[in-house]
């Protein structure tokens, strides 16, 4: 029997022919027995998870209405606020912290039902791109233990890869949902900035931020994204419906896009790995038979993505992480001198490495006399970023490209050399600059057995045409269906 | 080649971050952070005289509505995380000292 994805196991547990407690109770066990060595999970809440997955059971038994993620174990990251447990970021800086209110997309999953097993790992203020800026668990690959699963993201895609949930919630500046789906073999979207709410999603670089899905199929994803799109008032930049309507992502999944014209940049993807390059033809062809057009373009300014990217980021966050300041929240040093140390010495004992450097780097970017060589030519670079792509999509339907220039690295090898990591993101960032759609689908494996991913970037709003697109790609490949050798799925 | 940033710039940037290095930390960062500017100099290589300035991908307008009381969080809540408190306050090291409007 195939393994059931989120909206089947929904559909069991709707028809009654599974418990919600049932699977919540499968997922422990794999939990419980692979987590030890994968280390997706930062806290798991058990005994919350078995009451809501009771809750849903007695509901379908009683003929009551049920959600759309009624009784699917999802995790989520842990920079998502909860009321229960801590909201830790992976920081030691929050790592008692505990939100007095629940993130808008928590609010949505547990509306529709979902049962939360747990807030996953991720690098600390989701600043990285493997990880191991955790300062409080290490993650690892579950299709190879000596990788990395990828970042920000990493526990939630390793969550989701290694069957420890059905889906996940990751959140995207500029890679972070993308990347680790492509390094663990599942699915990732990145929505257009505005698509879902950030409130209670703990700001790193506030103009990129986006929470999205991360799941093991297309027709997951767009039920995730059901749930958790649309307009927030607490959220002054989620988009309202009249100026973008949220459509049923489900209802035409499954239609292939007529007349699809789909770029390819070829000249931005000499870059990768020979590999990485080989599949993405490989995956070209696959839309050709379908009756794809596939058109090479060019798009001069992607290469300079990398560098506008890492000053924006940046200098927001060194505003947003201001207001760790010992005073309100978070850890504060013992016994300060005055109240310059209240700051400046809880802070060096509680931020790590990487968002130490990305606050020096952005306060640097902002200070007197750099702003305009730095943050201002990036914002400019970043208009030019998006006119690169108001171009393109005036004559294609959506843009492929590699999600990451190799697959999985080994745990350690980039993380002494903050600007190699940042190289690695050359692909998903300048989604984020101009704030459209991306998504990560498995296309193919290396000759090491590790997962290739494809992206897949759209028209801003362009959601749903961009889930159909992804979808073609899915009904005709078996990629998507490979899990990784941490144990057979026994169902 | 003279790097980028000298430590004097890096320690300056710090105590603007409010965040107390260790001498290892400031030569360490120094380097790295020498070498990621230099590449993002590579900005330079365009000609951005006419192009506008980018902030925020959305045309966003101000977004008005009634001023109605709501409900809030609450002092209890409020405080619940805090490191020191002091009743309903957020406790903090003394700010001004003695000879302050002496």
């Amino acid at each position: 029997m195939d393994e059931l994805s989120a909206r089947q196991l929904r559909e069991k547990i709707v028809a009654g022919e599974v418990r919600s407690a049932e699977a919540v109770a499968k997922v422990f066990e794999r939990i419980e027995k692979f987590d030890p060595e994968v280390g997706a999970y930062i806290s798991t809440y058990r005994d919350e998870a078995f009451e809501t997955a009771e809750d849903v059971d007695r509901r379908v038994s009683a003929g009551e209405a049920v959600g759309v993620l009624a009784g699917v174990p999802v995790a989520i990251k842990d920079n998502m606020c909860t009321t229960f447990g801590a909201t830790t970021c992976a920081s030691k800086i929050l790592e008692n912290f505990h939100s007095p209110y629940n993130a808008t997309v928590v609010e949505k999953l547990l509306a529709a039902d979902a049962v939360i097993v747990g807030k996953a790992n991720m690098d600390e203020f989701a600043m990285g791109s493997s990880t191991e800026n955790s300062a409080l668990k290490r993650t690892v690959n579950p299709w190879d233990a000596n990788r990395v699963p990828g970042g920000s993201s990493g526990g939630p895609a390793a969550a989701v890869a290694g069957r420890l949930c059905s889906a996940a919630l990751g959140s995207d500046t500029g890679g972070s949902i993308r990347q680790p789906a492509g390094f663990c073999g599942v699915v990732g979207l990145k929505p257009t900035y505005g698509r879902v709410s950030r409130f209670g999603l703990v700001a790193y670089g506030s103009s990129l931020d986006q929470i999205g899905p991360i799941t093991r199929t297309v027709d997951d994803c767009a039920l995730m994204l059901g749930v958790i799109a649309g307009h927030d008032p607490s959220d002054s930049t989620s988009v309202d419906e009249q100026t973008a309507h949220v459509p049923d992502y489900l209802e035409k999944l499954d239609q292939p896009v007529g007349n699809l014209k789909i770029a390819n940049v070829p000249k931005f993807n000499e870059g990768a790995d020979e590999q990485v390059r080989a599949a993405l033809d490989e995956a070209l062809d696959v839309y050709r038979q379908l009756g794809a057009e596939v058109l090479d373009i060019e798009m001069p300014h992607l290469d300079y993505a990398i560098a506008a990217y890492y000053v924006i980021a940046t200098a927001e966050a060194s505003s947003n992480l201001a207001r760790y300041d010992g005073v309100h929240y978070g850890h504060r040093t013992e016994r300060p001198r005055d109240y310059v140390e209240v700051y400046s010495k809880s802070r060096a004992e509680a931020f790590g490495k990487e968002v130490k450097r990305r606050i020096m780097l952005g306060t640097y970017a902002l200070s007197s006399g750099y702003y305009d060589a730095y943050y201002l030519k990036a914002l400019k670079v970043r208009n030019l970023i998006r006119n690169d792509f108001a171009d393109a999509f005036g004559e294609c339907n959506c843009i492929v490209m590699p999600v990451s220039p190799t697959t999985a690295f080994r745990l350690g090898d980039k993380i002494d050399d903050p600007l190699q990591m940042y190289l690695s993101d050359v692909y998903t960032i300048a989604a984020n600059l101009a704030g459209i759609p991306g998504i990560s689908i498995p296309c193919g494996f290396d000759d090491k057995g590790l997962p290739i991913g494809l992206q897949i970037l759209a028209p801003a709003f362009g959601e749903a045409e961009l889930l159909r697109i992804a979808r073609m790609f899915e009904a005709n490949t078996d990629w998507h269906k490979k899990a990784p050798p941490l144990e057979s799925v026994d169902n | 080649m003279p790097e980028r940033i000298d430590r004097e710039q890096v320690t300056k940037v710090a105590k603007l971050s409010r965040l107390e290095l260790s001498e290892a930390e400031v030569a360490e960062f120094t380097g790295q952070l020498s070498a990621i500017l230099d590449y993002v100099e590579k900005m330079n290589e365009l000609d951005t005289t006419d192009i506008e300035p980018l902030a925020h991908c959305l045309p966003l307008s101000n977004v008005f509505r009634e001023d109605s009381v709501k409900e809030s969080l609450g002092t209890e809540k409020a405080l619940a995380n805090a490191p020191q408190r002091d009743g309903p306050f957020f406790k903090v090291p003394k700010i001004l000292d003695e000879s302050f409007g002496a």
